[in-house]
């Protein structure tokens, strides 16, 4: 079975960059470029994961993975956060928002698909 | 990672454009702004750039922008304000963040240390020292422990980790892949489903996990549930070489049994609760043999109002959200493009727009040879066939426009590179200078847009080095210390207008006109208009800088500006108010892709003109023209002007033109050098598309392009410029005579 995975990024680069990544690892990939597109992706799809950026224009992505974990339908789906810092910090506030796990940038294909398998199989 | 290069293309490309966006806030700031949102996307331009820089290990790009934006960070979360030092820093921070992106894009490598100076400033801002980048990747992972070892890993999950979609049986399929491991679930804590709490934890795993990693490694296992769960992780003795653990099924729970006794409970007791709460609960599941069947059971947790139904107990469960059917992923793919949002655009290979525009370059002018044959056909206007046609002229204009259009982009790209060079010239030679950008978003061509840069860089250059005064006399002439170098764009009857206009002493006209008088440009006793004479600093040669600053002093004159306006089939014009300033005018054509044309007949051969050089036409009278040596001089308006044969000069015919039945067009050339072309009849002014000769057939001297026109002829294009110049090479140097 196929997994999808929703990217929200607002940099297009990061969203090329999982898109290639993910289509090669042969994943279906859903895009958006912040949390409030995020929002409106995810209500006419239904993700596996979502991979998530933080700093983000109109809605972050802490404020995209609270309004994830309040709707009874995707509260459930594993969010992974991308992020640039691997301190602790970061990763608690993270964590403390809904998250499932992280990324932490810059990532290869090997250590992206490592982490989805972490979090949904 | 494949596509890598294109990317990498998409990467810098979004650099430019989030270091626009960079410039744009701090420039907000500067003037005042202070709303947070300014300064949040500021952060995010650098961070974004920070990001993007360390999947192409840009090192240098991304310690640098990690300094910077730690700054930033501060700056949004208020831990430190901001001050005029500080901005400045920001400023050339930005500036030399370009630099890095601009370097690193064309493959080079900056001169070492020159981040130095700023990383210490932008430490000081922070106030500390600013951490450590992040390296361009992870560590290497630890090497395998060489002995084999038995763990034993308690993993009780709390209810936090299922809130955040973690799945302990993902987590222990983990410990599977690091060795061989014995796993039990303690279901002992699930109390009746009367007291269940839907949401609570209540279950926990024992691992006995044989491996040769070390007990790091298995931590990292539960790195994304570090703090929802309770685990302990006990290292046994190194292990002998044991007969290899069988995996024994979990303790006896049987999770088939469970949703049996559960199905069976709600049957019988009250209804569930009318809130769809699904039941996130991980069951156990059988982790012995088949994983995929874990993996569907965990599927199944989103249950939705499980519906009261006798067994079998597993498969009654409504269709649960998450587990997709073929069907379903079918569906999710047909949607996958997201919902196409306001100002969704595409990207398109520029190689295919310019074919495109060629193409319906070709429409157009088929179009025209239809409608010739037309006429020659002896059609009146009004049959059918000329009305279709002319509908046919309409639909072709309006799809040349859009084609167009699809290469116009906003200048602004241009002139956010002017602020920069607005803070650089002014600090170099100490003025005070604010530059007001207007109508940066107006469209033209994308190749006019790329040769912009150098004139704008040279006028703004000239305005601020030139234009504006010195502080002390600014202060003097009541003006305000700042001076203000305005620069804007507007379309104006199928051009773009572009000006630079500053607030300084305006063109000093005596002095211009001794100049122009002393390095021997114009004679002593010429009669010039003042517009004449501001248009004097035009010429090759002229330069008005007493002193020869680094600024402007780089062997480069605005005559070097209004060759390459020229060039894009441009003119360049300056006016100048005394006391009050001067203003550059630039008018460029939207599209290089057609040209505003002058027809004319020569020994039976149409040429075109562009119209841009062209300044009036003239009847010819014998007495007017004067000999001198084996070239012809015209008198214009009392003074000399060469004159060229156009026919002679190119071999069309050997006798000169018939005076009288030829026509003068006055021509302006580099340096605003005025030559008469003698042509034998002019048939009107049109717009031509331009064929480039050099790929169709080869580079011919004074030909700059060709033309197909409505009868299917082709028409050459002059390059009036390479003319002039080479019929006055074989002549003598009449520079005086551009007084006209």
């Amino acid at each position: 079975m196929t997994k999808t995975i929703l990217t929200v990024d607002d940099s297009r680069t990061m969203r090329d960059m999982l898109r290639v990544a993910l289509t090669g690892a042969g994943f279906n990939v859903v895009q958006a470029e912040d949390g409030v597109h995020g929002l409106e992706v995810l209500a006419q799809n239904s993700p596996d994961v979502i991979i998530t950026d933080i700093n983000m224009p109109r809605m972050d992505g802490f404020g995209f993975i609270e309004n994830v974990r309040r709707d009874q339908r995707c509260r459930v789906i594993p969010i992974l956060v991308l992020t640039t810092e691997s301190d602790a910090a970061k990763k608690a506030r993270a964590r403390e928002a809904g998250a499932t796990g992280w990324i932490v940038k810059p990532f290869n294909t090997t250590k992206l698909c490592d982490a989805i398998r972490r979090v949904a199989g | 990672m494949e596509g890598m290069d294109e990317i990498r293309d998409t990467f810098f490309q979004e650099a430019e454009e989030l270091l626009g966006e960079l410039e744009r806030g701090l420039i907000l700031i500067q003037e005042g702004d202070r709303d947070s949102e300014t300064v949040n996307a500021i952060f995010r331009a650098v961070h974004s750039i920070k990001g993007g820089a360390g999947m192409f290990e840009l090192d240098r790009l991304v310690s640098f922008a990690h300094a910077f934006e730690t700054v930033l960070d501060d700056l949004r979360s208020r831990k430190i304000g901001l001050e005029a030092n500080g901005l400045k820093t920001m400023l050339r921070s930005a500036d030399l963040l370009s630099d890095l992106v601009r370097t690193a894009r064309a493959g080079e490598e900056m001169e070492a240390g020159r981040e130095a100076v700023l990383m210490a400033e932008l430490a000081a801002l922070s106030g500390g020292v600013a951490d450590a980048a992040p390296s361009a990747f992870d560590a290497p992972e630890l090497p395998a422990g060489p002995v084999s070892r038995l763990y034993d890993i308690r993993f009780t999950p709390l209810a936090a980790l299922y809130a955040n979609a973690g799945d302990p049986a993902l987590l222990v399929r983990e410990l599977h892949r690091l060795g061989t491991a014995t796993v039990s679930c303690d279901a002992s804590h699930v109390p009746d489903l009367s007291e269940l709490d839907p949401e609570g934890a209540y279950l926990s795993w024992t691992v006995a996990l044989e491996t040769t990693e070390s007990e790091d490694t298995i931590r990292e296992v539960f790195e994304f549930v570090e703090g929802d769960c309770i685990l302990e992780v006990i290292a046994g003795e190194p292990m002998v070489v044991e007969e290899p653990a069988v995996v024994e099924e979990g303790d006896g729970f049987d999770v088939a049994a469970l949703l049996a006794r559960m199905q069976a409970e709600l049957g019988d007791g009250p209804a569930p609760e009318a809130t769809p709460s699904p039941f996130d609960m991980p069951f156990a599941p059988d982790f012995s043999a088949d994983f995929s069947n874990v993996v569907d059971l965990a599927d199944m947790r989103p249950v939705e109002t499980p519906a009261p139904s006798p067994a079998p107990a597993v498969e009654p469960v409504a269709a649960p959200v998450l587990a997709a059917s073929p069907a379903k992923t079918e569906e999710s793919k047909a949607s996958s493009a997201p919902a196409p949002a306001a100002g969704a655009t595409i990207r398109v290979d520029l190689d295919r727009l310019d074919r495109l525009v060629n193409l319906v370059g070709e429409l157009v002018i088929n179009r025209a040879m239809v409608a010739q044959r037309v006429v020659e056909a002896g059609l009146s206007n009004t049959a059918a066939v000329s009305v279709g046609l002319d509908e046919l002229e309409q639909l072709t204009r309006e799809i040349q426009d859009n084609v167009m259009a699809l290469r116009a982009q906003p200048v602004r790209s241009v002139f956010q590179r002017m602020s920069r060079l607005v803070r650089e010239v002014g600090e170099a030679v100490n003025k005070q200078v604010q530059l007001v950008v207007e109508g940066e978003g107006t469209e033209v061509d994308k190749t006019i847009v790329e040769r912009l840069t150098d004139p704008l860089t040279h006028m703004i250059r000239n305005a601020i080095d030139h234009g504006l005064e010195s502080p002390e006399k600014r202060l003097e002439a009541g003006k305000p210390l700042t001076g203000t170098v305005h620069l804007s764009a507007r379309h104006a009857s199928g051009h773009i207008v572009i000006e630079v206009s500053d607030d300084g002493g305006g063109l000093n006209r005596p002095r211009v006109r001794d100049i122009a008088v002393s390095k021997g440009l114009i004679p002593a006793d010429a009669q010039l208009s003042d517009e004449e004479t501001d248009n004097l600093i035009f010429l090759p040669g002229f330069s008005t800088a007493s002193t020869i600053s680094n600024i402007s002093g780089r062997g480069v004159g605005l005559d070097v500006v209004k060759r390459s306006v020229q060039a894009l089939g441009g003119r360049i014009s300056i006016a100048s108010r005394p006391g009050r300033g001067s203003t550059f005018t630039l008018a460029l054509p939207l599209t290089l892709a057609v040209l505003d044309g002058m027809l004319v007949t020569v020994a039976d051969q149409t040429l075109v003109l562009p119209l841009t050089s062209t300044v009036e036409t003239l009847k010819l009278k014998p007495e007017e023209i004067h000999a001198l040596g084996s070239s012809k001089l015209v008198t214009l308006r009392g003074a000399f002007t060469p004159m060229i044969d156009v026919g002679r000069h190119f071999g069309y015919r050997h006798a000169p033109a018939d005076l009288t039945k030829s026509v003068g067009l006055v021509v302006e050339t580099q340096g605003n050098t005025r030559t008469v072309l003698l042509v034998d009849e002019i048939q009107g002014q049109r717009q031509v598309v331009i064929k480039s000769l050099e790929t169709n057939y080869g580079s011919v001297p004074g030909i700059a392009a060709a033309t197909i026109l409505g009868d299917g002829r082709v028409a050459l294009i002059l390059d009036v410029d390479a003319l002039v110049s080479e019929a006055s090479a074989s002549a003598s140097d009449f520079s005086f005579a551009i007084a006209g």
